[in-house]
């Protein structure tokens, strides 16, 4: 990020100068990377936003605003996050469609016959998170997928959780939009990824207006009016100036997490999860949520103590320099399914160690004689 | 004329459970913050002198040692001012 704004800093597709040549090159080679790295079929697969919340909303309200009408019916899983359940409440109301929440089990898991027995020729999407980010439960997304295009709907992931965390393979999948976020990735804030199938980026509207997104605005002075026609995939999507810093320092997160091999990431979080699972189980006063297969899930553990709100628990670890999330996790109606009230959560990535959930774990058992 | 401006940072609202409100205190003002109410709140119980929970005016509260307090059940914005302005001031 240094390197950009002090060698290479200007606006992309904008100018013949040298820096801008220099700066559009680095940012069209960071959308082919991470082309790259989700095995896209093309670079104009690639549209960046400024995270998964954009990338949903763009889904919604560029391709939903026009496709979804009264009697259509979208599908949504109970474990989403907020920002996979709000833009498709918002947009129900303006066009009158059904949304339809699949059931979770007890233990965090997608109830898939529920999942797929809500489908119908009136489903025109399902939308659907990889990982839970309050479980870490992993969803079988190929599955659900392949059910929605027998069905004729489209797929939509938010791979906010799962991205980062494993290999994720857009062909593979055969998803049609997969969402996910560059903070989440080792990246910065303000920098996210939509993808999308080509032939359906192409036949979607622009979702903002504005420079960049359009090939021409053309002043009729007989008619008095503009004809406009729009860029090119995937720019048709970026109006004004991007997060081109952004952009490029996801590109290099990526690189980082290639160069230590997703496989390798998904290897170390299970067993740090294994490990920090059965540590917290010594603790008497610590109740976990989620599946008591760990296969099923990755590196997020939900928790509550005895006698302490989340927050409590929260603020109690932060005094010793752990942190933790505490409340909903902007997922409140999964919380609804596990009966909690708010639950605490802690997770795990590639840079914490064993010696970091011993020091967890210490703290929790200190935390219990609250 | 010291005002809860002085001592507070901000204060969030928590999600989840009954409502919270998070006040973080000024890190440069946060152990005279927790002084003054020490002085005027009552301490019921105080865990490795990292949280201690107090009750002032029949409203129990937790203070952390990092300048944090989380207040539980208060109606509103204007009632956690109250409550704060007479601990703090």
């Amino acid at each position: 990020m240094r390197n950009f704004y002090e060698n290479h800093n200007a606006n992309v597709h904008r100018a013949v100068h040298t820096l801008s040549q220099e700066a559009t090159e680095m940012y069209e080679n960071a959308r082919e990377k991470i082309a790259r790295f989700i095995n896209a079929k093309d670079s104009a697969e690639i549209v960046f936003v400024r995270g998964t919340t954009e990338a949903i909303n763009l889904v919604a309200y560029s391709w939903g605003l026009r496709n979804l009408k009264n009697g259509d019916e979208v599908l949504v899983s109970l474990m989403e996050h907020h920002s996979n359940i709000v833009p498709w409440e918002i947009l129900s109301k303006i066009n009158g469609f059904i949304i339809k929440y699949a059931k979770v089990n007890n233990d965090g898991t997608l109830n898939y016959e529920d999942f797929e027995s809500k489908f119908s020729r009136k489903t025109k999407i399902a939308c659907l998170s990889h990982v839970s980010n309050v479980s870490g439960v992993i969803n079988d997304v190929k599955r659900i997928a392949k059910v929605a295009h027998e069905h004729g709907a489209l797929m939509l992931v938010d791979g906010a959780q799962s991205v980062p965390h494993m290999t994720v393979d857009v062909q593979d999948l055969d998803v049609d939009f997969l969402a996910f976020s560059g903070h989440k990735m080792l990246g910065p804030t303000g920098i996210g990824v939509l993808y999308g199938k080509k032939e359906l980026l192409e036949k979607m509207a622009p979702f903002q207006g504005g420079g960049e997104m359009i090939k021409e605005v053309s002043f009729s002075q007989g008619q008095d009016q503009c004809s406009i026609s729009w860029n090119a995939l995937p720019w048709k999507f970026e109006a004004g100036t991007p997060n081109i810093c952004g952009g490029i320092a996801l590109m290099e997160a990526v690189k980082y997490l290639e160069s230590i091999g997703m496989a390798e990431v998904l290897k170390h979080e299970k067993v740090l999860t294994e490990y920090a699972v059965k540590r917290m189980q010594e603790c008497s006063k610590v109740t976990l949520y989620g599946p008591s297969d760990l296969s099923l899930k990755c590196g997020i553990i939900p928790f509550n103590v005895e006698g302490l709100s989340s927050h409590d628990v929260a603020l109690f670890c932060d005094n010793y320099g752990i942190m933790i999330r505490s409340g909903f996790h902007c997922a409140q109606p999964l919380h609804q399914v596990f009966k909690l009230q708010s639950s605490a959560r802690a997770s795990l990535y590639i840079y914490n160690t064993r010696e970091e959930i011993d020091r967890f774990v210490e703290v929790l058992k200190e935390i219990e004689q609250v | 004329m010291p005002t809860v401006e002085d001592y507070v940072a901000r204060i969030e609202e928590t999600c989840g459970e009954e409502k919270s409100a998070i006040v973080t205190f000024k890190y440069d003002k946060k152990d005279e913050a927790i002084a003054r109410i020490s002085k005027k709140a009552t301490l019921k119980s105080s865990i490795s002198g990292i949280i201690s929970e107090f009750v002032f005016q029949d409203i129990s509260f937790r203070v952390f040692s990092s300048g944090k307090a989380i207040f539980k059940g208060i109606k509103n914005k204007e009632a956690l001012h109250e409550i704060l302005s007479a601990l703090l001031l």
